[in-house]
């Protein structure tokens, strides 16, 4: 990175760590950090249209719809997410490639379960053994995406269902009195009010996403766990420029402060809506905040 | 291989007893049953001593925070925030490498490694902070008139404490506890996929999960099975805890008592 770091072994202290900390390996590291908080960009609005789905299911006057929004929440719910994690990054990709081989080689005669293995013809390779590198990691992350707003979506759907039910039953009553359809009174007057509700239980949600990034690792992303192993393990001299000892400790000591960090800040933010959002509502919160400015 | 010799051979596996082996080739139902089950050894002892331990710590923690003196409370603060901010997984590898470096140190550390023991105080520190939060919020809402009543009948210091304060916090903060149990039993599937080595394979119910996802190549079985066994046990748990709240509650009325709703939190 910078000029002086072309012979790294006799530089010393400060300058040593400069160069050690801008090698090709730490700007990925630090790359993996912006991983983290893309999964985190795309992840929660997913979830939360995942849990809006579920949440309206949960409540439909459709009787199989109205299972299928109980039931995934409440598998979702007790059963280790984590067991999730791993179970949905094989199954989604299975079950794309299974899609895929149904339309693309229709002729295909052979079983795709043989014994131990799973096969689909060429063709339906998700991604195309020919595609470059980037389509494979890309399709990797994406599957965790995916994974992650399925198992938060449940969460979300769960948060929802609860603040949909906490709006004022005589809310939606007066709304039908008014002539307004089921459709039009839920679009109307329930969704505008659910937010207040459900905003507490959001933002737990929100810390609990933030917490749950490092399992990216476990579904084969190079996030900053694979990173953090992968860079403080020790080095021998022989294929590095920067030998060193086991450093994991202090690789994780910065993960969790990292973490720690980030929690804090998300906590001051999140608490600060909720003050901007309560201004003026007919809750106990609102009339605190009216009492203290009176 | 009839399925009962299945059984005898591989259900007391993930603690290193029966057939060392693990099956080959095509596995049968009866395969993934045993051995996942064997695996339930590992989360169910992780959860029971991790909540044991942790509940008492958790009291001493919620005292704190609740302290009056600077140099209580803010210790229990900080205790409790850097395990409720960060997650379960980077803890447990943070441990797992501070445990690394105490064993270079002195061989008094060996066993720290190991996750049976290393893991388990990584499930007990973090449940007593997350217990203690819970209590702490249970403290706080005690009834002003219980505490005034005891005054009045000149129960003070300690016996108010013993006879007043704690059975009323624990009666308040039972239902939130009961998930935070839920929550921590999940929890301990993390160990083996964290830093924490599988000594000869000997794994919990997620590892053979996963073994047996690995070499079939089909997840719709194995995490099914596994996904049965947590809901069974989970459903044992909220049993337990709901006999502890009824006692708890013995004193209301059948109609006022407070009812366990199972809600088990989120992910930590």
């Amino acid at each position: 990175m910078f000029s002086y770091c072309t012979d790294p072994s006799t530089l010393e202290g400060l300058t040593w760590l400069s160069c050690y900390l801008t090698t090709g390996k730490h700007l990925s590291f630090y790359a993996s950090f912006v991983t983290v908080l893309v999964l985190l960009a795309i992840t929660a609005p997913t979830a939360l249209l995942f849990g809006f789905g579920g949440a309206t299911a949960a409540r439909s006057r459709i009787a199989p719809l109205r299972w299928f929004g109980k039931g995934y929440t409440a598998i979702v719910r007790g059963v280790p997410d984590i067991a999730f994690f791993l179970f949905f990054v094989i199954a989604l990709d299975q079950a794309f490639e299974y899609l895929r081989h149904k339309v693309k080689c229709p002729d295909w005669e052979e079983p795709i379960r043989q014994g131990n293995d799973f096969i689909v013809c060429q063709a339906a390779k998700l991604p195309l053994s020919t595609a470059p590198q980037w389509v494979h990691e890309t399709y990797g992350f994406l599957l965790a995406v995916l994974t992650f707003a399925i198992v938060f979506g449940a969460f979300a759907a769960n948060v929802l269902y609860g603040a949909m039910n906490a709006v004022p039953h005589a809310q939606m009553e007066t709304a039908e009195a008014y002539g307004m359809s089921h459709r039009q009174a839920f679009w109307r007057i329930m969704v505008p009010q659910m937010w207040v509700y459900a905003l507490p239980g959001l933002s737990n949600l929100w810390m609990v996403l933030i917490k749950a990034t490092p399992l990216l690792f476990l579904l084969g992303v190079e996030d900053i766990v694979y990173w953090a192993r992968e860079l403080g393990g020790t080095v021998n001299p022989r294929f590095t420029d920067y030998p060193h000892g086991d450093w994991r400790l202090y690789y994780f000591t910065f993960l969790l402060i990292f973490y720690l960090g980030f929690t804090r800040v998300s906590e001051i933010v999140l608490e600060r809506l909720m003050k901007k959002l309560t201004h003026g509502q007919a809750t106990t919160g609102g009339e605190a905040q009216r009492k203290a400015a009176a | 291989m009839s399925c009962i010799e299945t059984i005898q051979a591989y259900a007391l596996r993930s603690i290193g007893l029966g057939e060392r082996l693990l099956p080959r080739g095509d596995y049968t139902l009866c395969e993934h049953f045993t051995l996942i089950g064997s695996g339930m050894i590992w989360n169910v002892y992780f959860a029971v001593m991790a909540l044991l331990l942790g509940f008492f710590f958790a009291n001493v923690l919620a005292l704190g925070k609740a302290a009056q003196s600077a140099w209580l409370r803010k210790p229990s603060e900080w205790f409790i925030f850097l395990f409720r901010g960060s997650p379960l997984f980077i803890q447990f590898f943070f441990a797992y490498f501070l445990f690394l470096r105490l064993k270079s140190v002195s061989p008094m550390f060996d066993g720290l490694t190991a996750a049976g023991l290393g893991a388990l105080i990584v499930l007990f520190l973090n449940t007593a902070a997350y217990s203690a939060e819970i209590f702490y919020g249970a403290l706080r809402s005690i009834p002003k008139g219980d505490v005034e009543a005891a005054d009045a009948y000149g129960i003070t210091g300690f016996r108010r404490f013993r006879r007043i304060i704690w059975p009323t916090m624990l009666r308040l903060a039972w239902p939130a506890y009961t998930n935070e149990a839920i929550f921590l039993f999940h929890a301990t599937t993390l160990v083996f996929f964290s830093a924490f080595p599988v000594h000869q394979q000997k794994g919990d119910s997620l590892y053979y999960a996963s073994y047996f996802a690995d070499k079939t190549f089909n997840p719709f079985v194995p995490y099914p099975i596994l996904a049965m066994y947590f809901i069974l046990f989970t459903l044992v748990i909220v049993w337990l805890f709901g006999m502890v709240n009824k006692r708890l509650n013995r004193h209301l009325p059948q109609a006022q008592r407070p009812r366990v709703r199972y809600r088990p939190n989120l992910l930590r």
